[in-house]
């Protein structure tokens, strides 16, 4: 079983990267994007037998108290 | 006075920051993070570097290092902890200062000397600092530039907890000044409590002339102040 954590800048951060990138994405000649937001992904395995709504509840403590910090990023986790 | 000087794995700032309070006649000794008491610390400098090769976070990891309790205990108690560059972070991940640092706006590590204008004298990081003076300190950093959301921002502004400003050479505060793209050109702010401050720049670098600056002293003397000024009023 795994679990996946999406993070993001929150909208309100300025995010270079993202910038930079959308920049270089409309100089290669690929139209139509608004924005880019570079982020992070994390695959987490879990270990076998693992209660999965219990590994859930303890993800999502994580991922607020440490893996994301809420006042730049967003998260979303989901459970394979 | 006592400084306690925080090493985590690849702080990198621990040797100046030791150095300079030193320097200034007072004594310092490192701490190793794993260590769960601060010892006689009259108080405790974080100092910069890559805490845990900046992963996941600048700071995110080394603030649950088992001496951050030790730290925060001590701050609650009323005990001065300055953070600078990379102790900065890690005071704003452990919710001991508010906001966060992230990626500076040029998407540079910026490596070079900035003027600072401190934005109060009321507080123990900034109290020996002369009206107008400006501090030419350097600044070495890739994630520094200072978020806070609105609400957050004002009650910084209300309680007066921005401590220093970026300015130019003529000491004019503007976004152009700033290395970094901080909110409101922010270069250190203190907690509402105004006995943790973090800054980006290293006062530690500056503070011998040969360095091209001795102005990061008039920090280290403010806090060396205020606790000489603690002593005597507990003697008396």
């Amino acid at each position: 079983m795994k679990a996946k954590i999406i993070i993001t800048p929150k909208k309100a951060v300025l995010d270079p990267q993202g910038k930079t990138v959308q920049n270089a994405l409309a100089q290669m000649g690929y139209t139509g994007i608004a924005a880019v937001h570079v982020g992070k992904f994390l695959e987490i395995e879990l270990a076998p037998g693992t209660d999965r709504e219990a590994a859930r509840r303890a993800l999502d403590e994580a991922s607020h108290k440490f893996l994301s910090n809420p006042i730049i990023e967003d998260y979303k986790l989901e459970m394979e | 006075m006592h400084f306690a000087v925080l090493q985590f794995p690849a702080s990198n700032c621990d040797q100046d920051a030791v150095h300079a309070i030193r320097l200034l006649g007072h004594s310092a000794d490192f701490v190793w993070h794993k260590e769960t008491s601060l010892g006689h610390a009259d108080a405790v400098i974080v100092p910069g570097g890559f805490s845990y090769g900046d992963y996941l976070r600048t700071g995110a990891i080394a603030r649950f290092s088992p001496v951050m309790q030790a730290v925060q205990k001590f701050a609650a108690d009323g005990g001065l902890v300055l953070g600078i560059c990379n102790g900065f972070q890690i005071l704003c991940e452990a919710g001991m200062l508010p906001g966060a640092l992230v990626r500076n706006r040029s998407l540079q590590f910026r490596c070079e000397h900035v003027f600072l204008k401190a934005a109060t004298p009321n507080s123990p990081f900034t109290c020996r600092i002369p009206a107008g003076k400006l501090l030419k300190i350097p600044v070495a950093h890739g994630e520094g530039a200072f978020f806070a959301d609105e609400p957050t921002l004002a009650k910084i502004q209300a309680n007066n907890q921005v401590l220093w400003h970026y300015c130019t050479a003529a000491g004019e505060v503007t976004e152009k000044a700033s290395p970094n793209g901080s909110v409101l050109s922010i270069a250190g702010i203190c907690n509402e409590r105004r006995n943790v401050a973090g800054l980006m720049p290293h006062p530690e670098r500056a503070c011998e002339k040969i360095l091209g600056s001795d102005d990061g002293r008039l920090i280290f003397e403010s806090m060396i102040d205020t606790l000489q000024g603690r002593t005597v009023a507990k003697a008396a």
